[in-house]
């Protein structure tokens, strides 16, 4: 299942540790980049891949927030609202986003496009409030940065 | 206080290893390989470097506990910044990578590991780029890899993606996760120099700390004990946000007066408001009234002795309008959100905190209520295997305490009378 690419990253990993559990992070890391989502069948994999029992893997990738133990959309918005964010309009942003993709955190768009998250503290405070979007940060979101971004995002052209 | 700048520097490009190299970048570690490992913690001793991650626990200290036998060892640079209020790691990976490197070779020389592992939250990807870009730098000049320079000194340097866990910052959970497990803190004793990674001695750094240790091969310890606060020196990178004109990153002395990190670096607050509240070093320490900061010192002792800790120097300003309950309620929910739920006190009380908060924000709180927050917070405190329990209980304990007033308006008038701007 994992493109023969992958696999030689993944014995590469190995490498660096004197266990093969300990690669198991960073496998999930590669397994979420090219399946998207986590889901038991990746689990079942990454598990005999490892030589790991089922339930170990699914320890983990359910006491970690960035796996996406479900399908998440093309792109992730994940709104920051611990307190500097708060102090500077992040839930105020985080209603924007509600209506303006007519669904609620921890929800995805219909057409799988956007993907709602709220997140915790995103090591980015000075540049209040923050939202992140699949890998990228964007700082400093006031609404009408906001307002443009969704914009652009909704017509693809990033 | 005069400004010092030892990691953030003022050298355009500073990220790229020929531009590090031609300002002296490098040379403390070559030094470093012609000295013996005991004269490097000594000098680490001298210097009184204490950790920059949030204990302030003495480096050279730290180092010290590392044994001398021929047994497997590790360094880990702890990158998981993720502390709310907290950004600073992230700007010495972007400005000064190789500082943090430099500072990473020295320690690792020093206390003998020949694996550095460098865990850094999943979220900073661009972080990680630029690290990896600089960790592949240093290894084509040689500084990384098999007997660097002829000294029979060999290391690697890996970087293990974190995944979003607040509770891997702590170094016990940190190496589970590492070991590929659920970021579950370990029972201390042992610590982790005497049975960390897989069982072997491990020393744990904070970025910030590890940027620090160049300068002090570099100058020496006393030279570096004398910048700032006597018990506490060196300079720490201050993070500022909240309701300043100008939020971001401040490296300044220890010692440097609250009051002058907010107005005269931080371009005091926002539409010249006056201070409600400043958390003053992320949000597991305890928020400070406006009128608890006059003269209070940024450094171990200055904030113990004003009522909070200085943490991570992560400094949140928050303005007369703030409405503090609902700042506590957030931080309440931050906590119970990344209990990892091994502890009873810390899961549940977590949990029962927010309720409480929850309840007074949307107007059914009761005046038994505080006391039965206090009383929560109490039985979590000391309860629980990490210090995130503390962590998640001192802010509560004393933002009841000192912002009581707040919290009697919810309960007396039963709506949200308070809106935070």
């Amino acid at each position: 299942m994992f493109t023969e690419e992958n696999l030689k990253k993944i014995e590469e990993i190995k490498k660096r540790y004197p266990t093969p559990q300990a690669a198991l992070l960073p496998v999930l890391w590669i397994a979420q980049e090219q399946f998207k989502w986590i889901s038991e069948d990746v689990m079942r994999y990454v598990a005999e891949l490892l030589g790991l029992p089922y339930s170990h893997v699914y320890g983990v990738v359910t006491f970690y927030t960035m796996y996406n133990k479900k399908p998440v959309g093309k792109y992730h918005i994940q709104v920051c609202t611990n307190v500097s964010c708060m102090l500077r309009g992040a839930y105020e942003n985080l209603e924007y986003l509600e209506k303006k993709l007519g669904i609620k955190v921890g929800q995805t768009t219909p057409d799988m496009k956007f993907t709602l998250t709220e997140v915790e503290c995103l090591g980015s405070c000075g540049t209040a409030p923050v939202i992140q979007v699949n890998d990228d940060y964007y700082e400093n979101m006031e609404r009408e940065k906001l307002e443009k971004l969704i914009e652009q995002l909704s017509r693809d052209g990033k | 206080m005069e400004q010092i700048k030892l990691i953030l520097k003022d050298i355009p490009e500073l990220h790229r290893i020929e531009v590090y190299e031609a300002n002296g970048g490098y040379s403390a570690f070559k030094k470093a390989l012609g000295m013996k490992p005991d004269e490097i913690i000594e000098e680490v001793k001298k210097s009184g470097l204490r950790g920059r991650g949030g204990a302030a626990f003495p480096t050279g200290m730290k180092w010290s506990f590392m044994p001398k036998d021929s047994r497997p060892k590790y360094l880990i640079v702890n990158a998981d910044e993720g502390e709310p209020g907290t950004f600073k790691d992230r700007a010495i990976i972007e400005k000064n990578p190789h500082q943090l490197i430099e500072g990473a070779l020295i320690a690792a020389y020093a206390i003998g590991a020949q694996t550095i592992y460098v865990y850094i939250r999943g979220e900073y990807v661009k972080w990680m780029k630029i690290l990896q870009n600089a960790i592949d730098e240093a290894y084509s000049r040689g500084y990384i890899g098999e007997n660097i320079f002829n000294s029979g000194f060999s290391v690697d340097i890996y970087i293990h993606r974190g995944a979003g866990a607040y509770i891997c910052g702590e170094e016990s959970a940190l190496m589970e996760s590492i070991e590929g497990k659920r970021g579950y803190p370990r029972v201390k004793p042992p610590f982790p120099a005497q049975y960390g990674l897989w069982g072997y001695p491990t020393t744990i750094n904070n970025v910030e700390t590890l940027a620090n240790v160049p300068v002090i091969i570099e100058k020496g310890g006393e030279w570096y004990s004398k910048i700032g606060a006597p018990k506490h020196p060196g300079t720490i990178l201050f993070g500022v946000s909240g309701h300043v004109n100008k939020p971001g990153i401040y490296e300044l002395p220890t010692g440097v007066l609250l009051t002058d990190l907010i107005y005269k670096y931080a371009g005091g607050v926002r539409n010249n408001k006056k201070i409600k509240a400043v958390i003053p070093g992320g949000s597991s320490t305890p928020a400070l009234r406006g009128d608890q900061i006059e003269g209070v010192t940024m450094d171990f002792d200055g904030l113990r002795n004003a009522g909070s800790m200085i943490g991570t120097g992560g400094v949140i300003v928050m303005d007369e309008d703030t409405d503090m309950v609902k700042v506590l309620w957030r931080i309440a929910k931050f906590y119970w959100h990344e209990s990892c739920g091994q502890c009873t006190p810390c899961r549940e009380g977590t949990g029962w905190m927010f309720k409480i908060l929850d309840r007074i924000l949307k107007g059914g709180g009761k005046p038994e209520d505080l006391d039965l927050l206090v009383s929560v917070a109490s039985n979590i405190e000391g309860n629980t295997v990490c210090a995130l329990g503390d962590a998640a209980a001192w802010p509560i304990k004393f933002g009841v305490e000192r912002f009581r007033e707040d919290f009697e308006k919810y309960i007396k008038f039963k709506s949200t009378v308070l809106v935070e701007k």
